[in-house]
């Protein structure tokens, strides 16, 4: 499968490992990234906050983009943040003619335009929609067996769900529970799966914006899960980056490693945590690093990943 | 006729006894509503279960209770939809939260929404002098406010309010949806002063997490969020405030960086939140002790090889004729007379006309 590629900033930023174990994981599963490397950043919400006409264009040049790339089906993201913030701006740009005939005129400089009814699936969707659990099931080489995963969606991969098109057929919001099961892992169930991570006001309300992330940290510890898997990079930050200051805010001691779905999938099929950028992680996934070592040898020598 | 069984939470704080489940097995037909089901079950079982309601037609808003973990209003959810979304069969009705329970599905609205719908001056201030018969006002500016005029106070947003829960100070989706609707009616006379303050507080416009929950929780389409990303934007962008939360600095600082660098330069981003949107932020001593309180992570982050010293110092940056793309869009969309927003709400879709 071939996809138009859209990782993000932050996934090329602060949290290089995101990127870097996608692209890590791409082959074993035979899906042919092409980079959007000429594409903006999606505004994550603040730049529509700011302008939504401004917003809408910067990312319809985007679409417009993945619309090009050549033997391409869809354009794939990895971060729940630009799948939502794009996802708001594609609804207004296929909603009207008129709008997005406006949109494609201040693309016309460039030679672009946009048409109306781009497929864009962060990874997490593509897997179970395109790809389907049952060829991952068989990709596996590691199964995660009695590895506890509580998942951790962020907010705009499932809000609003009219909009990112969830529904009794399309269970996305249930599709990380999903993807652990397939890759033999145990889901566990805590309160804050699918709460806000806090990190949009981290700048604005420090201490809710810690609580947040802290509570739902420890609600997943209550739980008894050894990690958590996120398709969120920004979560990720307040969730991992910031755990030390969250544990402060919350008065407790939270040690949760957290992990990008990448990486989670990855050591499923067989790589090494450090191939995974593991390692990079504030908080030490030393649960997941045990777990793995321990069952590590059990990887088939005929494994292509082993390397 | 159908048989639904309903898992009610039931609690009388008054007894002293903890909050318990309670199942009926009503019969009603599928399209009835679960309201009808919890009235059912109150007439046939129970005469004690506390339920509010009035109008049956989602127009009152004084059924709000949260379906099978999500809020919405009794009487606008049918029973058979009710059970395909409940995890067991059984549909599970429970208060709304973000406010103390006064007794089994009925919770204290005046404790919580009314006191915050009260703090954001909710009539009109009238801009004088007053006409004599009635203020003349271009039909276009009214279409701005209808979305915030179908609030029905049902406090679903807040029932569900994310920020809330964890800041109950926050003044919320309700509340700051009704402070548009006068913010955006032009016979209004103190936008300034309203936008001003609710800027300014650390629980107002700037303590939305952006979570979309609000969105999805309302039966009415009123999308609180985008309610205060309207308060935002008028704020910030029309008002120019500057606001002691950092606020409109973090926009500012997002959307600039942004034009130059055609990505997100994320160690410039904080530092500029806190200080200012110039490079020299980060040299400014209160952004020195504000990004202190964050060295740990910082430390810990670059320790790790998770941030490198390299990626701070040469951030990422799109290619030189993409750059000039994305400031060309920048320049051609904010040098409009007049800013577009393209609503939905208001507006529809080319495929429902």
């Amino acid at each position: 499968m071939k996809v138009a590629y859209w990782p993000g900033c932050v996934s090329r930023g602060f949290t290089p490992e995101l990127h870097g174990s996608m692209a890590r994981i791409a082959p074993l599963l035979d899906i042919e990234l092409v980079p959007l490397d000429r594409a903006s950043c999606c505004g994550a919400g603040v730049i529509a906050e700011h302008n939504p006409e401004l917003a809408d264009t910067l990312n319809a040049r985007t679409f417009a983009l993945a619309q090009q790339a050549e033997g391409t089906s869809l354009m794939m993201n990895i971060c729940s943040t630009c799948q939502g913030a794009q996802s708001e701006c594609q609804e207004r740009l296929d909603a009207s003619a008129e709008y997005r005939e406006r949109i494609n005129a201040t693309l016309a400089g460039e030679g672009l335009s946009y048409e109306k009814g781009l497929t864009n699936k962060n990874f997490l969707w593509l897997l179970v929609e395109e790809f389907g659990l049952d060829v991952l099931a068989e990709r596996v080489q590691r199964p995660l067996t009695d590895l506890r995963v509580g998942p951790f969606y962020g907010c705009y991969i499932v809000r609003p769900a009219e909009r990112l098109g969830i529904d009794e057929a399309l269970p996305r919001d249930s599709y990380l529970a999903q993807v652990i099961e397939t890759l033999g892992g145990t889901v566990t169930d805590y309160a804050g799966s699918h709460k806000c991570c806090g990190f949009p006001i981290i700048t604005m309300n420090k201490e809710a914006s810690l609580k947040q992330a802290g509570r739902h940290l420890g609600d997943a510890v209550d739980a008894g899960a050894d990690c958590l898997v996120t398709p969120c990079p920004l979560c990720h930050l307040n969730l991992d980056l910031q755990q030390p200051l969250a544990e402060r805010v919350v008065g407790r001691e939270l040690a949760m490693p957290v992990l990008h779905l990448p990486q989670l999938v990855g050591l499923a099929l067989g790589l090494a945590p450090d191939q995974l950028g593991l390692q990079r992680h504030v908080v030490k996934p030393t649960a997941v690093i045990d777990w793995s070592t321990a069952v590590v040898g059990e990887v088939t020598s005929t494994s292509p990943a082993g390397g | 006729m159908a048989e639904y069984t309903l898992r009610l939470r039931r609690y009388d704080p008054e007894s002293g006894d903890a909050p318990y489940w309670e199942e009926h097995t009503i019969e009603l037909e599928p399209h009835r509503s679960v309201l009808e089901g919890i009235l059912q079950a109150k007439a046939r079982f129970d005469g004690s279960i506390g339920i509010r309601c009035s109008c049956r037609a989602a127009i009152c808003g004084s059924c709000g209770v949260r379906i099978n973990g999500r809020p919405d209003l009794a009487c606008h959810t049918h029973l058979d939809k009710a059970e395909r979304r409940a995890k067991d069969g059984i549909i599970e009705v429970e208060p709304m939260g973000n406010m103390p329970v006064i007794k089994d599905l009925i919770v204290d609205m005046e404790a919580v929404h009314w006191k915050k719908i009260r703090r954001v001056t909710p009539w009109l201030i009238a801009k004088q002098p007053v006409p004599v018969r009635e203020y003349i006002v271009p039909r276009e500016s009214m279409v701005d406010v209808t979305q915030s005029m179908a609030c029905i106070q049902c406090g679903a947003c807040v029932s569900d309010c994310l920020s809330m829960e964890v800041d109950p100070k926050f003044i919320g989706p309700a509340a700051l949806a009704k402070a548009y609707r006068f913010v955006g009616d032009p016979r209004d006379d103190q936008h300034f002063e309203r936008l001003k303050d609710l800027a300014e507080d650390p629980h107002g416009i700037y303590d939305c997490t952006h979570c979309f929950a609000c969105i999805d929780a309302c039966p009415k389409d009123v999308a609180p969020m985008s309610q205060i990303m309207r308060l935002r934007r008028r704020a910030g962008n029309d008002f120019n405030i500057e606001d002691r939360n950092n606020g409109e600095r973090h926009e500012s600082a997002f959307v600039s960086l942004v034009k130059q660098y055609g990505l997100l330069n994320e160690a410039e981003l904080l530092p500029r939140s806190y200080g200012g949107d110039t490079p020299l932020a980060k040299f400014k001593p209160s952004v020195a002790l504000e990004m202190a309180t964050t060295l740990p992570a910082i430390a810990r982050a670059l320790l790790r090889r998770k941030v490198t010293p390299a990626a701070v110092l040469k951030p990422h940056k799109l290619p030189k004729q993409d750059l000039a793309a994305v400031r060309r869009i920048y320049d051609e969309v904010e040098g409009r007379e007049q800013r577009a927003e393209f609503n939905i709400y208001i507006s529809g879709k080319d495929e429902d006309r």
